[in-house]
């Protein structure tokens, strides 16, 4: 089919286009916005793959939930400038750190593109049958409850530890005994409130 | 009709542009966005497996990958709430006491 093919590449695209993007934006709402944008092809994919029920739940718990929590953090702390302050400068360490990264991050391509060149599974088309015909609610629901149950009720208590760790973390009593800043370099939050000449900071504060 | 190989090289190019967030960005909120990108694109190669051998385990497994994810979120996203009422800064550098 090629209108399939097509969608793969329509889907591909935005997904490859949007993540660059995310990447590339400085200001982090725009990113999360884009990421969704990008959930949102990759559902589009499942599709393809004949996993709608995933595909929903991509949307749903992804785009919907897991995103939306992004963007409530962004926005709750308001700083989408913190950016500027990086594209500024930053410490001959972090460029190492950096150089050291995109370098790891090539290795990573160059080497996944390697050990696909070396599969024999080249242009492998799916199965058809069982493969094409998608596996429906119930069943997945009978699998997930039989084979995973374990696993499943292990999950459970992940996001009950992921609760109370989150809450501890993020709690106010932590903040109520803030011990002083002991490293100079970093302001301290009252002195960067709102005066409009610290608005458009000339050099990061860790730099000096 | 877009074989297995298809959705892995995308899969594979997803993950190193996540993999590049992390280390080139240097603003806290984009790093964890990045590393949705990349357990993204697991759950990408995980559905195509799964599509590829003709087994629901490739589905089951992006259930709990999503999950994690929204654990690894909230885990992330509140630690990043804490480091920001100390310092006042997302930038990772900003974090260096942490070194001791």
């Amino acid at each position: 089919m090629a209108s399939d093919l097509i969608l793969f590449y329509a889907f591909g695209a935005i997904a490859v286009a949007a993540t660059l993007l995310v990447i590339a934006q400085s200001n982090p709402i725009y990113s999360v916005l884009l990421l969704i944008a990008s959930f949102m092809a990759l559902a589009g994919l499942y599709v393809l793959l004949d996993a709608p029920f995933v595909a929903v739940t991509q949307i749903i718990v992804y785009a919907g939930a897991i995103m939306v929590l992004f963007l409530f953090v962004v926005m709750l702390l308001n700083a989408p400038r913190e950016d500027a302050l990086e594209a500024s400068g930053s410490t001959e360490e972090s460029t190492g750190a950096r150089a050291l990264g995109l370098v790891l991050a090539m290795a990573m391509a160059i080497e996944l593109v390697w050990a696909l060149n070396r599969t024999r599974i080249l242009g492998f088309a799916f199965p058809e049958g069982r493969g094409g015909t998608s596996w429906s609610v119930a069943e997945l629901g009978r699998i997930l409850f039989g084979n995973y149950a374990f696993a499943f009720e292990a999950t459970s208590i992940l996001i009950l530890i992921a609760m109370v760790g989150a809450i501890t973390l993020a709690g106010r009593h932590l903040t109520e005994k803030r011990i002083p800043n002991p490293d100079p370099r970093i302001p301290s939050p009252e002195s960067r409130i709102p005066s409009p000449e610290s608005r458009i900071p000339s050099r990061s504060p860790w730099q000096a | 009709m877009a074989g297995l190989i298809h959705y892995l090289v995308l899969s594979g190019v997803l993950f190193a542009i996540g993999m590049m967030g992390v280390f080139l960005r240097r603003n806290v909120i984009t790093m964890l966005l990045s590393i949705e990108v990349m357990l993204n694109a697991v759950n990408l190669t995980f559905i195509a497996f799964g599509r590829f051998l003709g087994s629901p385990d490739g589905q089951i497994i992006v259930f709990f990958v999503i999950t994690v994810a929204a654990a690894e979120a909230a885990v992330g996203l509140a630690i990043v709430i804490a480091l920001f009422r100390h310092t006042e800064s997302l930038n990772p550098d900003a974090f260096r006491e942490l070194k001791g």
